[in-house]
């Protein structure tokens, strides 16, 4: 069903001595980290469904491992163009609120330890739809790492709907 | 919280629970010294294990509660007062259980001294040499009697039925009792219950009211159940407790399984013979018995739904000054878990709302004639693949009148709308927000939240709730609801490259459309229908709904229809491909998407995919207004197929002809709707006339300012009968809505019923009898009917739908009250239900019981013995008139003279008026 699905020690200790770990993605060339203990797994997405009607940013449904996982269109979320054809995309398993889903994303990076003095707020100037999701920003050698804040990402589209 | 307090927590609610309803029962029949047995064993093990755990408060209540008790054991007089200071001890233990739950094991403070200090002077007192009992007056409450009173109080002629009642249930329960050794109270003795006795109570309760004789035996059949499962409880060891996601999280691994089955089938049926074949077919064979074993473990009797309202209601009786009976029939009937956990509240609700208005105080009923005991009966039986549940009473009935005041209030419905309705009708508006006839506020309901709360929770199981009220005798509720939400079977179709499934039980049947086909889509201004069996089905592409891209080259007249009903609006879905169907584990859609109400969840088929079910209501009331009846419409239009209603709604097709004004006829009379080019209409013998499928079909212009177009074509209805079309031509048809045909204002001139309000118009509704004989000579010239002043209460019977839409507006609108019926075995039952009718109309020619037969039933009964009776008959010879006859019809009219019918009606009416007066 899944290939490629590695599942990170999710209990791995994020805060010990000040560190944070991140699994890091690239979404439209951006790198971004989320935190380790919120990734269930990283995932193949195959034989999406679509669901008519729905959020725009709403990629489909699409089933692992006998669960049903509602897949976000991490570069329609964003406001990123759409990329063209379907070839290597990733997916990040996510909880929430009891349910699953998955953040389809470029590609999907390493596992960074960084320290959590190193965060930054977002800068004043950026996109709001991405100040809405982001927790911050770290300065790593060469690019910056948008961390991605779950709890916005789905929360606010839930929230959405429900309105 | 370690797993003993759990264990503890869990047993503890769970017996006090049980101690509440066998309290209740207790202080029905104080002289069970089982019940009570099985009480004080209960509180027993509650004390024990509180002291074992350390609990002291829990402890100290319960041992009060328990010297209580063992007074009662010992032959103390059991009184209301103290039954009820059980009951508030039981449920001071409860709050402090909660708490105790809450706190992670911790004991609440607090001070139990005042309960305790009534229990222990209640058990002083009762530890008194017994007393008389001291409420003599009170003879129905049977609760100040004990064991050794009985056999002195049974003396011959001196006993209630309420005893008679109780020694019935002790002989139901006599020999579990004998063979309990722990009986300390003398068990009365067998030979105390006259068996004749019995019977003639069981004969007497049977004609008192309910003419099924099946509730007693169902009691004694229950009460002997409740014995069964104490007895099972004492054998704890054959079964063991689990916690609910064990079992949920089981369900999802089986449904993984099947899967996985599913896909490993579909390997191997691609390799000819493989050596996987024989122990797959085993696996799968094993994987479809595990599958049902982890359905059944969901599945649980509705007796536990129950299990508070004998509480409940004993404490409303209380509350209220009422007596009142519970009465559950069907308690070991079993539904899906899941189901029973959302029909709990609604049930408990209706339960109490008909123990506060629906049953009258006893001194109410005494002057209506009833016995002061009022009964709350509940009952639980299996029907199809649904589960029925009737909550009945046999109090004072819905007032209607209080219920029409409301309406107005309210603003739910105009005066002159109220006329209309149906009593049926009427009583459906409880259902409706903030609706409430209760005349003052209790603290038990009339508050106006609850009966429209009731039906929206039923709804959202797929649920239908429905009521049945004669005033003076009581008030029915039936809840109709699917055993289970998880399994569906499901229809899995396509439209454009996407597969959905749509529940089989709204689909009625398959129609594969092609251009060249017999079934082929035709369109009215954009709106495509089909025409199926004579009538026009709306028709909507589900691609166009769930607004997916059609592809281009798609042609949209091929493909297949799904007609389904919902409620009863029906309506043909086009989708491109129809596969098979699959019987479906329903999952919840996520959070994101449930606000599409197109789609009622999703699930994972046999190959892995997921796939969106369709849901049948949302789709119908996307479909348009004239489909999006509300709910209490709905249930009335269900009504009307029965032919109970004579409101019902009729698809009627409006176009516009001559007048800017709207016309109006029913639509299934119109066989087809039709363009033809002018060119194509010739003129011969004085009239117009288009060769339509092989032969000359005459036109028919409804008035004389009918536009006859100079180019293009003219849209025209096409009528057709015994082989036989006519074709009015109209200016432009408009639409075609669902309305109930009321006439209100008849007329005069020729070829129109009248006018009735339609989509808020007035609209003239066109008698299309009257043209019939226009294009074909040999029909008769329409006399004229003068609306008869009176409204007179007609019921017609026949079984072609053809004619009863076509006479039942023409009777209508000679001023009779029409009630339209199908079959005379319906008519039968209408009558039955003591629907009285001035007339009756009926077909000769009718499958299972014709005319005749139905005539020569009525004639013997009584009441319509001299009730007119017409029959109506496409056969008239000499013969069958005699036939007629001799069967009790008074007039033989032939069914295509609707003059003589009218005047038939008239003459037969008249001279009844004349008798009257």
């Amino acid at each position: 069903m899944t290939a490629n699905s590695h599942t990170p020690g999710a209990a791995a200790n994020d805060s010990h001595s000040g560190q944070i770990q991140y699994v890091t993605v690239f979404i439209g060339g951006q790198l971004f980290g989320l935190p380790i203990h919120k990734v269930h797994d990283v995932f193949v997405p195959e034989s999406m469904t679509r669901v008519p009607l729905s959020a725009p940013e709403v990629a489909g449904v699409l089933n692992l491992r006998g669960r049903i996982v509602t897949a976000i269109n991490m570069r329609r979320r964003l406001g990123l163009p759409q990329r063209e054809g379907n070839h290597g995309i990733m997916a990040v398993g996510i909880e929430y609120r009891g349910e699953s889903y998955g953040l389809i994303i470029d590609e999907v990076g390493e596992v960074l330890n960084l320290d959590a003095s190193g965060r930054e707020a977002n800068p004043a100037n950026l996109d709001g739809r991405w100040a809405e999701i982001s927790g911050g920003v770290h300065r790593l050698s060469g690019q910056l790492m948008v961390i991605l804040d779950v709890e916005r990402v789905l929360g606010r589209m839930q929230g959405d709907m429900a309105a | 919280m370690d797993d003993l307090l759990r264990e503890f927590l869990t047993e503890t609610n769970e017996s006090l629970d049980t101690v509440d309803v066998e309290l209740v029962k207790f202080e029905q029949e104080p002289n069970n010294a089982r019940i009570l047995d099985n009480i004080f064993r209960l509180v027993h093990t509650i004390k024990g294990t509180c002291g074992f755990l350390g609990l002291p408060r829990l402890e100290a209540l319960a041992h009060a509660a328990e010297t209580l008790m063992g007074k009662f054991r010992e032959g103390a007089a059991v009184t209301e007062e103290a039954v009820s200071l059980v009951l508030q001890t039981i449920d001071r233990i409860k709050g402090i259980l909660a708490e105790l739950e809450a706190n992670e094991g911790e004991e609440p403070k607090g001070d139990d001294r005042d309960l305790i200090s009534l229990l222990e002077a209640m058990s002083m007192a009762e530890a008194a040499p017994r007393k008389e009992p001291p409420k003599k007056e009170k003879k129905e409450t049977a609760g100040t009697l004990v064991a050794q009173v009985l056999e002195r109080e049974l003396r011959p002629g001196e006993v209630s039925l309420d005893e008679l009642e109780r020694a019935f249930r002790e002989t139901a329960v006599e020999l579990p009792a004998a063979a309990e050794p722990a009986v300390e109270a003398p068990a009365p003795a067998p030979a105390g219950i006259d068996f004749a006795r019995v019977a003639a109570e069981i004969e007497a309760r049977m004609k008192q009211a309910s003419p099924d004789g099946k509730t007693e035996k169902a009691k004694a059949a229950e009460d002997g159940d409740s014995e069964a499962k104490a007895d099972k409880g004492s054998v704890s060891s054959q079964s063991i407790r689990v916690n609910v996601e064990t079992l949920e999280h089981l369900m999802t691994m089986v449904s993984e399984l099947v899967l996985t089955r599913n896909q490993l089938l579909e390997i191997v049926r691609r390799h000819e013979d493989s050596e996987f074949k024989v122990p797959l077919q085993r696996l799968s064979n094993v994987t479809a018995e595990l599958q049902e074993g982890v359905m059944k473990t969901r599945m649980q009797p509705i007796g536990n739904a129950w299990q508070k309202l004998p509480r409940i209601v004993r404490d409303l009786a209380q509350e209220l000054n009422k007596q009142i009976e519970l009465e559950m029939v069907g308690a070991e009937t079993e539904l899906d878990r899941q189901v029973l956990e959302l029909i709990k509240d609604p049930l408990t609700h209706m339960v109490r709302n008909s123990a506060d208005h629906g049953l009258e105080r006893p001194d109410d009923r005494r002057k209506a004639g009833k016995i002061e005991k009022g009964t709350i009966r509940l009952a639980a039986y299996h029907e199809g693949g649904h589960i029925i549940i009737e909550i009945a009473d046999d109090g004072r009935g819905l007032s209607l009148d209080r219920i029409r005041q409301k309406i107005i209030e309210n603003g739910l419905a105009t005066e002159t709308e109220l006329e209309k309705m149906t009593e049926g009708q009427i009583y459906k508006h409880i259902f409706a927000p903030g609706f409430s006839t209760a005349a003052k506020v209790t603290s038990v309901s009339g508050r106006g939240v609850g009966m429209d709360v009731v039906r929206t929770n039923i709804e959202t199981i797929g649920g239908t709730v429905d009521l049945k009220s004669v005033q003076g005798k009581g008030t029915t509720f039936t809840i109709k609801i699917p055993l289970t939400l998880a399994i569906v079977s499901t229809l899995i179709v396509e439209s454009c490259g996407d597969r959905f499934a749509i529940p089989q039980l709204s689909v009625v049947e398959l129609v594969r459309v092609q251009n060249n086909s017999e079934h082929r889509i035709e369109r009215i201004k954009d709106t495509p229908v089909l025409r199926l069996r004579n009538k026009l089905l709306p028709l909507v592409p589900l691609a166009g709904l769930l607004k997916v891209d059609v592809s281009a080259e798609k042609s949209e007249d091929e493909g297949f229809i799904v007609v389904m009903q919902v409620g009863n609006v029906t309506f043909g879905l086009v989708v491109d491909g129809v596969f098979h169907t699959e019987e479906i584990v329903v999952k919840p859609m996520s959070k994101m998407l449930r606000h599409i109400t197109m789609f009622s969840g999703n699930t994972i088929l046999g190959d892995g995919s997921v796939i969106m079910i369709v849901d049948p209501n949302g789709v119908a009331s996307a479909i348009g207004t004239a489909v999006a009846t509300d709910t209490l419409d709905s249930h009335a239009d269900a009504d009307a197929s029965r032919g109970i209603d004579n409101d019902a709604k009729i698809s009627m097709l409006l176009f516009r002809a001559g007048s800017p004004e709207p016309k109006a006829v029913p639509l299934s009379l119109v066989t087809r709707l039709e363009e033809f080019e002018i060119e194509k209409i010739e003129h011969s013998n004085g009239r117009d006339l288009v060769q339509y499928r092989g032969s000359l079909m005459p036109l028919v212009y409804p008035n004389y300012e009918v536009r006859r177009r100079e180019e293009g074509t003219q849209p025209m209805l096409v009528f057709s009968d015994a082989g036989r079309s006519m074709g009015l031509v109209v200016d432009e048809i408009v639409d075609i809505v669902e309305e109930s045909l009321n006439i209100q204002v008849g007329s005069d001139v020729p070829g129109v019923l009248g006018s009735a309000v339609i989509k808020g118009k007035a609209t003239e509704i066109l008698d299309i009898g009257h043209y019939l004989p226009l294009a074909f000579e040999d029909w008769f010239k329409r006399k004229e009917i003068s609306s008869a002043a009176l409204t007179r209460k007609l019921l017609f019977i026949d079984d072609s739908a053809f004619f009863r839409n076509m006479l039942g507006p023409v009777m209508k609108a000679a001023g009779f009250d029409v009630t339209v019926c199908a079959s005379a075995t319906e008519a039968l039952r209408l009558l039955g239900e003591g629907a009285a009718f001035d007339v009756i109309v009926s077909d000769i020619e009718m499958p299972v019981v014709n005319g005749f037969e139905f005539a020569e039933m009525l004639r013997r009964d009584a009441r319509f013995k001299h009730t007119p009776i017409i029959a109506l008959s496409a056969l008239c010879t000499p013969a069958s008139i005699e036939r007629g006859r001799q069967s009790g019809f008074d007039e033989y009219v032939a069914k295509f003279d609707r003059p003589g019918l009218i005047a038939a009606l008239k003459e037969i009416t008249s001279a009844d008026y004349g008798i009257a007066a």
